[in-house]
């Protein structure tokens, strides 16, 4: 059970139908559920785009890209049958926030992908979930049954001429899998390996046919869009940043925790307040502000909205929402190292920059971390990242070498302070301690 | 044993046999249900043995080899057994900041077992693993695919304890 955590600055949205047993079909049709589905089929694709545009919506999953201008772009004649995608194979480190819509509210999932599929008269969706969510994959099929019953799916829904098939899908453990056209890869029963593009997936997606791919959050909010109308979602966030969104709180802060706050929100105010501060009287020392893909901002640099323009600007990403707090004891090379271990394993090896890049900068590290490396090995560890940037076909290259560039850059002196021999001073001070005197 | 025709001697129990029947029809392509098939099968079976690729392969009328190139590319799949509690440990970034790390190391010692070791039993087996998806209640672990969180070396010591009970009754 994963549950959410409330604070009086949340704003329950997405999370409305939490903790209110809404798994149960009747239930969620109790709380307003399969309105703003029924409310589409009487609007047509064209309202339908505009009124996600009026939204402000962007994709949740980290690039930000504005979910109505996402939709718009899927030709509206085409030979080729069009698909529905919510990608819900979450798991970019920090990040763990469409477990609690699959877990709480499932319907809202399936709500979501019958408004997208009836904006671009696509005919299938499929709900992609990674396979360690094994329970919830139980819980989205059971209410993909119920919503057929009802007669929500399948054809003619909701007594209209138009037909919907949707199927739940695993995953089986893999971080790539994640990224759009690897998922498509991965649902044509394949090695999840990127696919070039252009062509973008709105043109040539799943089984080669136009295709609307969505975060699983950016799914679960467009119901609630219709709910209360575009333009008054809009207005729960900032400019160009419509609405709420579920924000990851993890690492040192007193009160971890998922949390909905509205976009835009202060991220200081989120560690502090929200998230109680943190533990043990200790002092900040930086935070990676969305998902470990999303270069460091250090103690100084917090003082900012929480949307993707303010972050940008700060110039990290808001990325996937997940917020990982460090405290003044943690030595940012062992962090830097982790965070390049986990994408060099997760590195689909399909091309060069990337499966090379992870690998060496991973060596690199462990070197320096260990105490094996000289000066120019932190110029050269910059260096392979920054060559990595926008060479691989897909972001999982970008998403290894922004996080380093970040901590060499901003914390230079602590990765300068490994060298010559005496590696990490974490371990310098425990060592003295081992040995007798 | 199911007396599918087409699958007259397939290795699967009948629920799982009849749940393929119906996967590979709600597909454009068959082979779309090739990760899914691969993942229930392993969870029935324990591992991927030859037998279940063989299987799994004429049900979606692709070759041996295309199974395997993909079996090789997901983390969660398998083609050695391990333990019947399968203890997953996650160290990345936010568990390794609540204690990950020594979470691992506290199983190892525990368990008497390396990372990716099985115990001399069988019962339990132990490995590292990436984000789980756990973060905010870190540190986290995944026995099978069942979650426990806000770990402690003391309560991960209970949850150990308790699998073992379970093991020595015979329940799953």
């Amino acid at each position: 059970m994963a549950t959410l955590t409330t604070h009086p600055d949340c704003v329950p949205l997405i999370s409305y139908r939490f903790g209110k047993g809404a798994t149960n079909i009747d239930k969620y049709i109790e709380l307003d559920g399969y309105k703003a589905a029924r409310k589409a089929l009487t609007l047509g694709p064209d309202a339908i785009i505009a009124e996600m545009k009026a939204s402000g919506l962007r994709g949740r999953g980290g690039a930000g890209f504005p979910t109505g201008m996402k939709w718009s772009f899927v030709p509206k004649q085409s030979a080729k049958p069009k698909y529905v995608l919510v990608n819900g194979d979450e798991s970019e480190p920090g990040t763990c926030k469409d477990r609690l819509i699959f877990e709480h509210d499932p319907h809202s999932i399936i709500e979501g992908v019958i408004i997208a599929a009836l904006s671009i008269q696509a005919k299938m969706g499929f709900i992609y979930l990674r396979g360690e969510y094994r329970y919830l994959i139980e819980i989205m099929e059971r209410a993909v049954a119920d919503a057929y019953a009802k007669g929500f799916l399948g054809k003619k829904i909701f007594g209209s001429d138009i037909d919907l098939e949707v199927v739940v899908q695993t995953g089986a453990g893999a971080y790539e899998v994640g990224e759009e056209s690897a998922l498509m890869e991965s649902l044509e029963g394949k090695r999840g390996v990127p696919r070039i593009r252009p062509p973008f997936p709105a043109v040539v997606g799943l089984y080669g046919g136009p295709t609307i791919i969505n975060n699983a959050e950016t799914i679960a909010s467009v119901p609630h869009i219709f709910r209360i109308g575009g333009a008054e979602y809009a207005k729960l966030g900032t400019e160009r940043n419509g609405g709420t969104r579920l924000f990851c709180l993890s690492g040192h802060v007193n009160r971890p925790g998922v949390y909905e706050l509205p976009m835009g929100y202060n991220l200081k105010k989120m560690i502090y307040e929200v998230g109680g501060g943190i533990p043990n009287g200790k002092k900040l020392k930086a935070v990676v502000p969305g998902g470990s893909s999303t270069p460091v901002l250090t103690a100084d640099e917090i003082d900012i909205g929480m949307d993707f323009d303010q972050v940008g600007k700060a110039g990290s990403m808001l990325g996937s929402g997940g917020v990982v707090v460090l405290d003044e004891t943690v030595c940012m090379v062992e962090f830097a190292l982790r965070t390049m271990k986990f994408y060099q394993h997760e590195s689909c090896g399909w091309c060069i920059p990337c499966r090379e890049g992870t690998d060496w900068l991973k060596k690199s590290l462990t070197r320096l971390h260990a105490g094996g490396a000289v000066d120019k090995d932190i110029d050269d560890i910059r260096y392979l990242a920054e060559n990595m940037l926008g060479r691989t076909f897909c972001p999982l290259g970008d998403a290894a070498a922004m996080p380093t560039i970040g901590f060499v850059q901003k914390f230079r002196k602590e990765f300068e302070d490994h060298l010559e021999g005496r590696g990490c001073p974490k371990h310098r001070v425990a060592e003295p301690e081992l040995m007798p005197v | 044993m199911s007396t599918h025709p087409a699958f007259p001697n397939t290795i699967f129990s009948p629920a799982l046999a009849a749940r393929f029947d119906r996967l590979v029809t709600l597909y454009p392509v068959k082979r779309s249900a090739l990760v899914p098939m691969l993942l229930y099968a392993q969870d029935e079976v324990g591992h991927l043995s030859d037998a279940v690729v063989a299987e799994v392969a004429a049900r979606l009328g692709i070759s041996e080899l295309d199974v395997r190139n993909v079996i090789s590319y997901y983390s969660l799949l398998r083609t050695r057994p391990v333990g019947k509690y399968h203890v997953q440990v996650c160290t990345n970034i936010s568990c390794m900041l609540r204690g990950g790390n020594e979470l691992l190391e506290h199983c190892s010692k525990k368990l008497n077992i390396p990372n990716k070791g099985v115990t001399a039993d069988g019962v339990f087996s132990l490995e590292e693993v990436e984000c789980i998806g756990a973060c905010s209640w870190a540190p986290a672990v995944q026995v099978n695919y069942d979650f426990h969180e806000n770990l402690t070396p003391e309560s991960m010591d209970k949850v150990l304890a308790d699998y073992r009970a379970k093991a020595q009754n015979g329940t799953k």
